[in-house]
């Protein structure tokens, strides 16, 4: 039985992230000695419907645009150290993205990498589409989401990537994958758990979990200066999780970074996106966080334990996203005395001249905005509290171009048309996608890897 | 409870963070100190929080106990005004809002102040 302990950094937990932090997770890694293993988490749950649109206008795409951005600075290093490199990455293309790391490894003259694509995650094609419809029925779809379907993907669980990291790939490309998977694929690779170690699987899960958005786990988002002071968040070190035989975890992050790694950073991490925890899908496990313990054993050194499993589900969650209409949105600024006033007289202005375009919802951004609600009860309790710097936002949707478009033009007209003293107007009309989850059975959809053996041009 | 109490918010005494998925919010609340969690789990309940989130309208609020955590997670279905789907929200995630939950008030026996975090106003 393998005893090493297998140590998985996560550079990045989004698409969007800083690019900037794989070079000391990489070099923490090099430090360190040992088998390891380099991940990246990039796709929220709409960046591939995204990825899907782009690789409709161009073939060439469909993967995370910064790709390259990302592994430049670490890919020579992990390619001699043999520290392999897991991710979805890939989106919408995970061959186009395979085609761009090949190209990027001979740009930087290192040697070929052999690089794998787990596929079957896309179920959009049409021998799905009964299957999906039903789905989407069952988990009460509103809307006819396959009319204008822009994506459908199953998160996929972790065993074809640990069979493409047994077939020697030295990264492995996914499009749509359970984001803990990227941990448990390696791990089960590394030390040969069946798939049914229940136990194990949920402790991998959770090591996963705690890396899957990168600095969250490290002191980012985390922050509230004089009550909970993290050093140096321009410098964030990303996390490092050391997994045993057994699957627990020790988090940790590289010497001499910003960040920290403590009790209460990781609890937050830990319980995020969780709903009961005792039981915590996904594709490979049901993960029991009940009986779950988080202990710090050194600075920046926090250890999980308690965690147990359960087998695993007859189904695969599918995240289908659609084309839903267009999202208008305007804003405008007022300052000194009774901005609220000349604020609010905006927004009933603004009502008025939208009648019949849809649902309005208005902001006041400095005195009530993320925590109110659509419908306005909120901010129809709140009395003028005289604040002298408002941004007024105003915000609706229609599956009309043009009666969103409206809100923009009112907008706009306000200065000439509105309240005293309002500038710095901005307008956006964007069209929206939405998302809707269903189950589609297990046995429906097949995972699985492909070495590439093409070599770039 | 006897003897001198304060009311503090919530904040004093716990930490948390909002995750999302769908229409569908998770807010943990993590004492920050073993004494407080005691009083935070018997003041801090389903139906509280489903209070502080009225104009929300949640359609659930669902409390579960970690004790060996010091912690709680509070799911609230249908909280995102439809979320990143429907909601005219600037944080349709509902991001911010554990900063709604951990401004709610919280008894305390005066004795338990020095576990506190923050000033006191």
């Amino acid at each position: 039985m393998e005893t090493r302990i297998l140590r998985i950094g996560c550079a990045a937990g989004f698409s969007g992230d800083r690019t900037d932090a794989a070079w000391p997770v990489v070099q923490a890694l090099i430090a360190g000695g040992g088998p390891a293993v380099l991940i990246f988490e990039t796709l929220a749950e709409r960046t591939l419907a995204l990825a899907q649109l782009a690789l409709r206008e161009s073939p060439q795409s469909g993967y995370e645009p910064l790709l390259a951005e990302m592994l430049r600075p670490v890919l020579a290093d992990c390619l001699a150290h043999r520290i392999r490199i897991v991710s979805n990455f890939g989106a919408a293309n995970p061959r186009g993205a395979a085609r761009r790391i090949a190209e990027l490894a001979a740009e930087l003259g290192v040697r070929p990498p052999r690089i794998a694509i787990v596929t079957g995650d896309d179920v959009s094609g049409p021998e799905f589409r009964p299957a999906l419809e039903r789905g989407l029925r069952a988990g009460g779809a509103a809307v006819d989401a396959t009319k204008s379907l822009v994506s459908a993907n199953a998160y996929l669980g972790a065993a074809a990537i640990a069979d493409a990291l047994r077939a020697g790939a030295d990264i492995v490309v996914c499009g749509r994958v359970a984001d803990p998977a990227l941990a448990l694929g390696p791990a089960l690779a590394h030390f040969g758990w069946a798939l049914n170690d229940w136990d194990r699987l949920a402790r991998a899960t959770m090591a996963g979990h705690l890396l899957e958005c990168g600095a969250q786990v490290t002191g980012g988002y985390y922050a509230d200066p004089g009550l909970k002071d993290v050093p140096g968040l321009a410098r964030l070190g990303y996390p490092i999780a050391e997994i045993d035989s057994d699957g627990h975890c020790t988090i940790t992050k590289p010497a001499g970074t910003g960040g920290c790694v403590d009790e209460h950073v990781v609890k937050e991490q830990l319980l995020y996106e969780v709903h009961d925890p005792a039981a915590y899908i996904t594709p490979d496990v049901v993960a029991d966080l009940s009986q779950a313990r988080v202990t710090a054993e050194g600075p920046d050194r926090v250890r999980l334990s308690g965690v147990l499993g359960h087998p695993r589900t007859d189904s695969l969650k599918v995240n289908a996203c659609f084309a839903s209409g267009w999202m208008a949105e305007g804003e405008i600024s007022y300052a000194g005395a009774r901005a609220e006033g000349r604020a609010r007289l905006a927004a009933a202005v603004l009502r008025e001249r939208l009648a019949g375009a849809g649902a309005m919802r208005a902001d006041l951004i400095g005195v009530s905005s993320i925590f109110a609600d659509d419908a306005g009860h909120w901010l129809d309790g709140l009395a003028d509290s005289g604040a002298r710097d408002v941004r007024l936002r105003v915000a609706l949707r229609n599956t009309d171009r043009a009666q969103a478009e409206r809100l923009v033009r009112e907008v706009v007209a306000l200065y000439t048309c509105g309240p005293a003293g309002g500038g710095g107007v901005r307008t956006s009309l964007r069209p929206t996608l939405g998302t809707q989850s269903l189950l589609l059975p297990r046995s429906l959809i097949s995972a699985r890897f492909e070495l590439l053996q093409e070599q770039p041009a | 409870m006897t003897g001198d109490t304060i009311t503090v918010p919530l904040w004093r005494a716990a930490h948390g963070r909002t995750g999302d998925k769908g229409n569908r919010a998770n807010i943990s609340v993590i004492a920050w100190h073993a004494a407080l969690f005691p009083h935070i789990s018997a003041q801090i309940t389903d139906a509280a929080v489903a209070r502080q989130f009225a104009h929300r309208e949640p359609s659930c609020v669902r409390r579960y106990l970690l004790p060996q955590l010091l912690a709680m997670n509070f799911v609230l279905d249908d909280v995102l005004d439809g979320g990143v789907n429907d909601a005219l929200n600037l944080d349709s995630h509902g991001k911010g809002l554990s900063y709604l939950l951990l401004d709610m008030p919280l008894q305390l026996p005066r004795e338990l102040e020095p576990w506190l975090v923050g000033p006191a106003a």
